[in-house]
């Protein structure tokens, strides 16, 4: 038995588990002089990819870049903008900073809590939107501030959010009719 | 590289002179000062994390931590007062907050870094009452146990499996209040690439680590008048064993071992020393075949569970130049599950089969589906040397004064050259001098191969017997071994046989050896070098010191295995590997 082909079958089975342009990305990160340097650039590529880190990925990234495991994991659950769950399609950030709280943040966040159903941390059944807090988006004369995926709203009332997230409703479904 | 420099500092209102790569915390020791310290350790590299051995220095605001700030010229520094004191009772107030109030149910009670600093820096209550973090126990794991609740984060354990032993399974995940050391993703210890050597135990300052207790089930068997409880114990104890009951280290004391043993009511005592001669004769059969052959050179030893865990997740590609051969455990297992038991007229399956042993791994040897006979496990249960001298002491042996005994027969008699096996080198020594009569039909004037013994960690060497050359390697810690193997498969140098012991002085300073006492620190090689010449001492005693000799192995191959690499032996005797996932970066 060939115990070096086996040992390729593991980094083949890796391989699959990332997109083209990052395995490039790998490539490139690998030649220069401290490839590991670069595990932070090559996890945001991934996350941008996929929405989160998942095992399977962070063991990919392990192996390509020939980085421990445990370092690899360690780097991304220290940072908060690293996810190590599946996220929905959209990321709804709730800005909480001192400007929305003083605009009534507070309110904003539990009516949407109410109409989506979750906590923060947590996704909707259907996989749509993930709530999470956000400590200042830097708009604060617009407070109070959501985001929901790249899209800013301004200004927010809670009256305001079950047609906010309508909206967003009809374009997902819209999608999901279309494919 | 910049030039070493002379400064000149004061630390205490004393003037001296030392080289300036030396942090404070060295140049205080060189005057006699000890700063307390924990997170520190001399062979691991510096963390910082503690803070507990924090100094004023002049022109600072505030204290600096002594083990990560470097001497420089002119430095004023004082390492004593009453606000460095309180500071740092202060400091260890504040992890004790943080740290379960368990210490007198806790496995290392009395034996704990932290309750000792805590004691010596005057903590007498505990001031404030915070929240503690909250974690589950990891107790999953066949070889080490983790209570994240009594992590302190020193990351001792992260740099001793990253540095000394070159896996880096463990890491610090998360952030703040909701830090923990887990290996990667969080996974559970047999999920992860650990190799269960146990070493992060050894490192561990309070009982975050520790082994999976086996004492209940050990306790259990000998009160189960059913069961015909046999117990070995491995080369490496009885160097070691005595240490938790007051002797120097380094004193043989394998009579009052043996004597303890029978009064806690096993009823035969057999010595592991056996079975590593057998190991030997089977060996040695497989290095002169694989020579003969020009085939799966280097042969590497297979003795350490840690490092066959460590090839399967690193190394697969070198497995088939592993040994074949079961470990002496397994191999004297087997002989009394079958051999003995035949003998005293017994159905292997009311035989249990206690192993005391020096190490962590084995706890996971003894669970493979290999080290099963015909359904029936081969060794049941695997005490720590720490555990079994818990056991004396919780019946109530007087230890020390104990009379010397012999072990039982017919499994209980072994060369020197069996008993060498539990210090680096030891294997490939006792190997040599049966090689050397094989190949060369001549005992050697000198039997004694010095040249052998890797207390550096790393040793190459050419040797020659008769006619032949041979390339042989030891080491001990896995990263010396990486070194060593990355040279094999670069083939950078042809070796015929490398002896591979996990951990650092091999089974002498293995994860489940007593801890340092007091005046020796972890990894210490003054503590190995002492257990070691306790090994060599008995060694040189031996009038016998070489395995074939081994009248009762002779017997045994008489009446029952045939010959080395017999059919039976071979089931009996030998093993095999497998690559394992996931695979550990090396």
């Amino acid at each position: 038995m060939n115990k070096e082909q086996k040992t390729d079958e593991y980094i083949e089975k890796c391989k699959k588990e990332l997109p083209e342009h990052i395995l490039k990305f790998i490539e490139e990160c690998n030649q220069k002089e401290h490839p590991d340097s670069h595990l932070i650039s090559v996890l945001h590529k991934v996350q941008d990819e996929y929405n989160y880190l998942s095992k399977e990925k962070m063991e990919a990234v392990a192996q390509l870049m020939q980085i421990p495991a445990a370092r690899v994991s360690g780097v991304a659950t220290f940072y908060h903008y690293f996810r190590t769950k599946p996220v929905g399609k959209l990321i709804i950030s709730v800005c909480l900073g001192t400007a929305c709280h003083v605009k009534g943040a507070d309110l904003v966040a539990k009516k949407l809590e109410e109409e989506l159903g979750i906590g923060f941390g947590e996704t909707t059944t259907d996989g749509l939107f993930t709530l999470e807090p956000a400590r200042c988006l830097g708009m604060c004369a617009m407070a109070p501030i959501i985001k929901i995926g790249e899209d800013i709203h301004s200004h927010v009332t809670p009256d305001q959010i079950p047609a906010i997230l309508e909206t967003y409703f009809e374009k997902y479904n819209h999608h999901e009719k279309k494919k | 590289m910049a030039e070493k420099k002379q400064v000149t500092i004061t630390i205490d209102g004393k003037d001296i002179k030392v080289s300036d790569d030396l942090t404070i915390m060295q140049a205080a020791e060189s005057i006699g000062i000890r700063i307390p310290r924990l997170c520190y350790h001399p062979d691991l590299s510096i963390e910082g994390s503690c803070r507990v051995c924090i100094v004023a220095v002049e022109g600072s605001k505030f204290f600096i931590s002594s083990c990560s700030t470097k001497v420089t010229e002119g430095m004023k520094i004082q390492t004593n007062s009453p606000e460095i004191r309180q500071a740092r009772r202060d400091i260890v107030e504040l992890i004790l907050d943080n740290h379960p109030k368990e210490c007198q149910t806790c496995e290392r009670d009395g034996r704990c870094e932290l309750q000792n600093l805590a004691y010596d820096l005057g903590v007498r209550e505990r001031i404030y009452e915070g929240c503690r973090k909250e974690f589950p126990l990891e107790d999953s794991s066949v070889s080490v146990v983790r209570d994240a609740e009594k992590c302190i984060l020193c990351g001792r354990c992260i740099r001793v499996c990253k540095e000394v032993q070159g896996i880096f399974n463990l890491n610090q995940h998360h952030r703040g209040f909701h830090t923990e050391v887990t290996p990667a993703y969080g996974a559970k210890m047999d999920d992860s690439v650990c190799i269960q050597c146990g070493q992060c135990i050894n490192a561990c300052p309070t009982a975050a680590l520790q082994e999976k207790r086996h004492t209940d089930i050990v306790w259990a068997a000998l009160n189960d008048p059913k069961k015909h409880v046999i117990v070995q114990t491995a080369p490496s104890i009885r160097a070691a064993i005595g240490e938790d009951f007051g002797f120097p280290p380094g004193t043989p004391c394998t009579g009052k071992m043996v004597t303890a043993l029978r009064k806690l009511g096993f009823d035969a005592i057999f010595d592991t020393d056996f079975a590593a001669d057998l190991t030997i004769i089977e060996e040695a059969h497989e290095l002169k075949l694989r020579l003969q052959k020009k085939e799966r050179l280097p042969l590497i030893t297979s003795c350490s569970p840690g490092w066959v865990n460590f090839m399967e997740r690193f190394y697969p590609e070198l497995i088939p130049n592993a040994s074949s051969c079961r470990s002496p455990m397994q191999m004297m297992s087997a002989m009394i599950k079958t051999y003995y038991a035949k003998q005293i007229n017994k159905d292997p399956k009311d035989i249990f089969v206690v192993a005391v042993m020096p190490c962590v791994a084995k706890k996971f040897e003894m669970e493979r589906p290999e080290h099963y006979l015909d359904g029936v496990k081969l060794t049941d249960a695997v005490l720590t040397t720490r555990e079994v001298d818990w056991m004396i002491k919780s019946y109530g042996i007087d230890f020390v004064n104990l009379e010397d005994s012999e072990f039982d027969n017919p499994l209980g008699e072994s060369t020197g050259a069996g008993v060498i096996f539990g210090t680096t080198g030891g294997v490939l020594e006792a190997a040599l001098r049966t090689a050397i009569v094989e190949l060369t039909g001549k005992k050697p004037e000198d039997i004694e191969i010095k040249d052998v013994r890797a207390v550096e960690g790393l040793r190459e060497r050419e040797l020659t017997v008769g006619d032949i050359k041979l390339n042989v390697a030891v080491s001990n810690g896995l990263v010396n071994a990486k070194t060593i193997l990355d040279k094999v498969i670069n083939k950078e140098k042809e070796f015929h046989v490398i002896e591979v012991m996990a951990c650092p002085g091999g089974c002498i300073g293995g994860g489940g050896q007593p801890y340092p006492p007091k005046g020796y620190k972890i990894l210490d090689p003054k503590l190995f070098a002492k257990r070691a010449e306790a090994l060599y001492s008995i060694d040189k005693g031996k009038k016998l010191r070489m395995s074939h000799e081994n009248p009762s192995i002779i017997k045994l191959y008489k009446e029952f295995l045939k010959e080395p690499g017999s059919d039976i032996a071979h089931k009996l005797l030998h093993t095999h590997y497998q690559q394992r996932f996931p695979k550990g970066i090396r």
